[in-house]
């Protein structure tokens, strides 16, 4: 027998509430795991689109349209090579599935977004077909769409000009990314701007949600990001311009904060647990009084006791983290191959280091109090059951 | 038996409950000689289980000296007292006290994980403390499966085990019927004839306290006579 087995000995002295309360930790370390690759998911998603473009969207909301007539006027700003815009579509395939699809100029974007690679004649087609559509590779492979086909799509917000939402499009190219960041990121349905201003029966024709800058130098996003917003100061359609990075970032952020979300969640969760284990602990250490008196009867020193007490609460957090934290990568790892790897939730040395930071702390946590009482138990009142 | 294992000198124990203080030994004087197997008797609140936590360094005195097998014991800080308890004295208690969650060899080990011996070394001194007590063939049971007497023979093992010159025992048979208690006393008085310890034992049974060389009596915190 060593000491460390006699921790483990003692662990186990009530199974099936040792085994509930490592199910706890397991539990909440797998959600820790989870919820903080989904954080890293969602902050870390714009790194790879560069600071060459800024977004211009109304100063309001980006659901206030701007008029399409400001292109020029963006064009003949020093530093900027070109514009592109983008109208959100809303569409809607089959029953409920909501699909990313934006009516835009198919020639601008072409521009605007080399990284989009798709074969000439294509390009040639979606610009010369009225109601031509092009899907990036992951949604025609998910949906088994193919080039010809009529797709009907609903929008949820615009209407054609009978009443009907149920639109249809042919299917006229198939876009892939430059690279695997790209490729991932196809999952998007672009449509022609002029055919959705003729058919849409709302009165949003020759205006957008978004246009796109493209730069001569990233380097003076900024300056150009203050110029556009001077320019439409006091107008009827003020701007806010910001990187492409910021942009998606406040985007994602229109559905929460999602780094507060995740910390809120975690402090629930973790809070619940400190007090699962740390009663679990405290119990132990009231049930077994006797038993610690008998360790410093023996000779073991008071530091020796409150070491045992705090192995246990270690060995408890230690085997329900790492045991988390695996079971989450793995998590982790089948929902990026469910998504077609569209959502990368994987637990990189961040969320591990924060996770073996936090298995740490848990321990000291849950097993400091109790620790102390064993080293502060009084032999003889100990074994008098006083 | 030559010079005195443990000396007692004008020692007094006053316990505090709350505001109140309770003098449970008054200036108590008493010698026992290396090799000397003594009992310990009195009626209840006489003192006996508090002279024996002092002389076995579980607890200090309020004043007085308590000297055994030659260290100052009034003088150990906690620390020194527990490092000086792992290598001098072993305890044997009315309820075993094993741990339920280890082996009959698991307990008797125990004391052992305190000293530089290999695990090997351990495990030969567990099985030859085991054999003295005649549990060689239950040394992988858990406290559960064995009996009151074979439990009490574990923790004799395990007061055994680090070889200690003094055996304490509080009530060692007082959870224990006649003829298991004869065979408990029995063994303590082959530890103490033929492998020279030291045994000090707390009883109130006239019975256990023959198995002893002398028997001294304990009232209201004072000795009264020692009887042969």
């Amino acid at each position: 027998m060593t000491k460390s087995g006699f921790v483990v000995a003692n662990l186990f002295r009530k199974r099936t509430r040792t085994i509930l309360t490592l199910l706890s930790v397991i539990m909440a370390f797998l959600l820790f795991g989870l919820l903080q690759s989904v954080n890293t998911v969602f902050n870390a998603g714009a790194d790879f689109v560069g600071a060459t473009r800024l977004m211009v969207q109304a100063r309001v909301s980006f659901t206030q349209p701007l008029p399409v007539s400001m292109v020029p006027k963006l064009e003949a700003i020093p530093g900027v090579a070109r514009v592109a815009y983008q109208q959100w579509f809303g569409g809607v395939w089959q029953e409920n599935t909501p699909l990313i699809m934006f009516a835009l100029d198919p020639q601008r974007y072409r521009d605007v977004y080399p990284e989009w690679l798709m074969p000439e004649a294509q390009w040639q087609a979606f610009e010369h077909t009225r109601t031509g559509m092009i899907v990036g590779r992951q949604l025609a492979d998910q949906y088994g769409w193919k080039l010809g086909q009529k797709i009907p799509i609903a929008s949820n917000i615009y209407p054609l000009k009978n009443g009907s939402k149920a639109w249809a499009f042919d299917l006229v190219g198939i876009f892939d990314g430059k690279d695997e960041e790209w490729k991932r990121r196809t999952n998007l349905a672009f449509i022609q701007q002029d055919y959705f201003d003729e058919a849409n029966q709302f009165n949003v024709k020759g205006r957008t949600n978004f246009f796109i800058l493209k730069l001569q130098d990233g380097a003076r996003a900024e300056a150009i990001s203050k110029t556009v917003d001077a320019m439409f100061e006091n107008s009827p359609d003020e701007t806010k311009t910001q990187t492409e990075k910021d942009f998606n970032i406040s985007f994602v952020k229109q559905i929460g904060d999602i780094g507060l979300i995740v910390r809120w969640i975690l402090f629930a969760v973790f809070f619940t647990l400190l007090l699962v284990v740390g009663n679990t602990m405290a119990q132990s250490v009231r049930e077994r009084v006797p038993e610690l008196a008998v360790l410093k009867t023996l000779g073991f020193s008071d530091a020796s006791v409150l070491g045992f007490v705090l192995a246990e609460a270690f060995a408890l957090c230690l085997a329900g983290g790492l045991i988390g934290l695996v079971l989450a990568s793995i998590c982790g790892a089948l929902v990026a191959k469910g998504t077609g790897g569209q959502f990368q939730l994987q637990l990189d040395a961040g969320v591990w280091l924060i996770g073996v930071a936090a298995i740490g702390l848990m321990s000291l946590a849950v097993g400091l109090l109790p620790a102390l009482r064993a080293r502060r138990l009084r032999i003889v009142d100990a074994l008098a059951g006083r | 038996m030559s010079e005195a294992m443990v000396e007692v000198r004008n020692v007094t124990k006053v316990y505090e409950r709350g505001k109140q203080k309770i003098e449970v030994l008054h200036g108590l004087t008493l010698e026992i000689p290396r090799g000397d197997f003594v009992a310990l008797m009195g009626p209840s609140g006489s003192g006996k289980t508090t002279l024996l936590n002092l002389i076995g360094g579980l607890d200090q005195p309020t004043s007085g000296q308590i000297t055994v097998g030659g260290s100052r014991l009034d003088q150990l800080r906690a620390g020194e007292l527990a490092h000086w308890r792992a290598r001098n004295v072993g305890f044997v208690f009315q309820f075993y006290n094993l741990m339920p969650v280890l082996t009959a060899e698991g307990n008797v080990e125990l004391p052992l994980l305190l000293t530089r011996l290999s695990a090997p070394q351990r495990r030969k001194n567990v099985a030859v403390a085991l054999q003295v007590v005649g549990l060689a063939d239950r040394a992988k049971h858990k406290p559960r499966e064995l009996s009151g007497g074979q439990e009490q023979r574990v923790a004799i093992a395990r007061a055994l085990v680090s070889d200690p010159q003094l055996l304490v025992c509080d009530e060692p048979t007082g959870d224990l019927d006649r003829k298991t208690a004869d065979e408990i006393l029995g063994l303590l008085q082959v530890l103490n004839r033929e492998h020279g310890k030291t045994v000090v034992i707390v009883t109130h049974d006239p019975k256990a306290a023959e198995f002893a060389r002398r028997t001294l009596h304990l009232e209201k915190g004072q000795l009264l006579e020692q009887a042969a």
